[in-house]
């Protein structure tokens, strides 16, 4: 009896261990140019060699949730071979992943942070690949009165003067850090006051939040189109400039992490890029809404 | 490794800062956690005894049951519990979701299947024998049964112990339910979740080494008292 159980002990651990076989190899190498042809030149056909070999992209949980990765991800396998795996955090959490070097390239939303760790030399090749912007939503009826002003700071004002719930991401995402930015703005500090609920979750969570105790939240465009059709929760307030949101894209450093796949990353980027890349993006749907638009939003 | 080390600086530096918003998590924390072995002990026990002392032809399927309950993922409680206590759904007009008292029940429903399965096999192990004896020297059923619990109060403790364990550890259940929220509903794992997501993870390993060291205090008391119960 014993013997029999160590032999099913050791067949799991050899299982685990093949399992991971390719993982560990593959992850360390330092890909030394291996086939560092630049994705598609306008002019030629993409007939190259396919790659065998996988990248890893932190990235949003707005990007992942919305399903446009599912849209993009697999077109980019199909033209370089290369399989994406993606990590999707806060944008915090997603540029510590990056900075650390646990991953290979980065889709991203706070402009002001990605600038300043591209300065501080965390990440290189750094791109406005697309944006698409934040609404308020809030509860059908609208007891705080949101609908009747048209910016954020008038809508942020009437929230915390009438002490209506409001529901806060509250995990240093980039919708949170924006989030904040604007109750800055609006000179008041939510945080702490018995009507603000910072939950510390994903924007799917905080929607959900927000529907069951009737309150507000602000969210991207992209999350409530997906969830639309099991909330309560309508649109409040929307295209106040401050609300638009840039996303980038861009490599971890080699210089700073050798083993990341940069030529890899690289060539992604070039996909996001391009103009089928920005075509792809401005192309993309959930319930007939175009969620997210190509380049650089600000005018 | 370097961040591990920093981790546990900052374990030290949080107990000796003594944060009140820290205070509050691992009061909450105990607070939810204690009350829901509390009644899941009021639950799980007498009925752990009562199929321990059945006999087990008679409460197989039960006891299957059980055993499959006590590995329920708590994400799944949660999200049963969450649908229970929802708006929408049959007790939302208690407004439950997202306060203490949604996490104790949900928490509730994860550990009283292990205090009972477990209560179940320790009764069983002994219990009949001592059963007949106690009724042997003319106890009643009521009285024999708890001459019963008595004499298996240690693989009792044990059922307690590993229910506590489980509930003082768990996210999932108490994410959904309790919804995480500052300063209301936020406890020791979920801020450890959301830390981590934040990339701050020497104050996540923090607040993971506070856990651990709030676990081995209870489990102190409760060894003791369990030895106590075996010294007798």
């Amino acid at each position: 009896m014993k013997k029999c159980f160590a032999v099913i002990l050791c067949l799991m651990l050899l299982v685990v261990f093949t399992g991971c076989q390719p993982a560990v190899s593959s992850a360390p190498e330092p890909a030394p140019a291996p086939e560092p042809t630049p994705s598609t030149s306008p002019g030629e056909e993409p007939e190259q060699e396919l790659i065998d070999d996988f990248i890893t992209l932190a990235t949003t949980t707005s990007t992942y949730d919305s399903g446009l990765l599912d849209y993009l991800n697999p077109i980019f396998t199909e033209k370089t071979g290369l399989e994406v795996r993606v990590v999707s955090q806060g944008t915090g959490a997603a540029l510590e992943t990056g900075s650390r070097g646990d991953a290979d390239v980065l889709l991203v939303h706070d402009r002001t942070s990605e600038l300043r760790l591209v300065e501080e030399g965390a990440f290189v090749d750094r791109y406005d690949a697309m944006y698409n912007d934040f609404i308020i939503v809030g509860p059908a009826d609208d007891p705080a009165g949101v609908k009747n002003v048209a910016s954020v700071i008038d809508a942020y004002n009437l929230i915390a003067d009438g002490g209506f719930t409001f529901v806060s991401r509250g995990d240093d995402s980039g919708t949170h850090r924006m989030e904040e930015r604007l109750w800055d703005s609006a000179g008041i500090n939510p945080e702490g006051q018995a009507w603000y609920l910072s939950i510390g979750q994903g924007m799917g969570d905080t929607l959900n939040m927000a529907n069951e105790e009737l309150g507000y939240a602000m969210t991207d465009r992209g999350t409530y189109v997906a969830m639309k059709d099991n909330l309560d929760l309508v649109i409040v307030l929307e295209g106040d400039p401050v609300l638009f949101n840039q996303y980038g894209v861009m490599a971890v450093n080699p210089d700073e992490h050798p083993h990341v796949k940069y030529d890899y990353a690289k060539m992604y980027i070039d996909f996001i890029m391009s103009d089928e890349g920005q075509n792809l993006i401005n192309s993309y749907q959930v319930n007939r809404e175009t969620l997210f638009f190509p380049g650089y939003g600000l005018e | 490794m370097l961040r591990l080390y920093e981790g546990i600086i900052e374990a030290f530096r949080l107990i000796l800062a003594f944060d009140p918003a820290l205070l509050e998590i691992v009061l909450l924390s105990l607070r939810v956690s204690v009350i829901a072995i509390f009644i899941s002990t009021l639950l799980g026990v007498p009925l752990g005894t009562l199929l321990g002392l059945k006999p087990e032809k008679r409460t197989r399927l039960i006891n299957k049951i059980i055993f499959t309950f006590m590995g329920m993922p708590p994400v799944v409680a949660g999200l049963i519990i969450y649908l229970i206590l929802s708006r929408q759904g049959p007790l939302g007009v208690l407004g439950l979701l997202y306060t203490p008292s949604a996490m104790i029940i949900a928490q509730v429903f994860l550990a009283t299947p292990i205090v009972t399965g477990l209560t179940m096999v320790g009764i069983r192990a002994k219990g009949s024998e001592i059963e007949e004896l106690a009724r042997s020297l003319g106890a009643g059923s009521a009285l024999a049964a708890w001459t019963v619990v008595k004499e298996s109060r240690i693989a009792i403790l044990g059922a307690i112990i590993t229910g506590f364990s489980r509930v003082v550890a768990e996210v999932g259940a108490v994410m959904i339910v309790g919804g995480n929220i500052a300063g209301r509903t936020r406890v020791m794992t979920t801020a450890i979740v959301l830390e981590t997501r934040k990339g701050n993870f020497e104050l996540a390993i923090g607040l993971g080494i506070i856990l651990l060291l709030v676990s081995f205090i209870i489990n102190s008391i409760l060894y003791n008292i369990q030895r106590g119960g075996k010294a007798n």
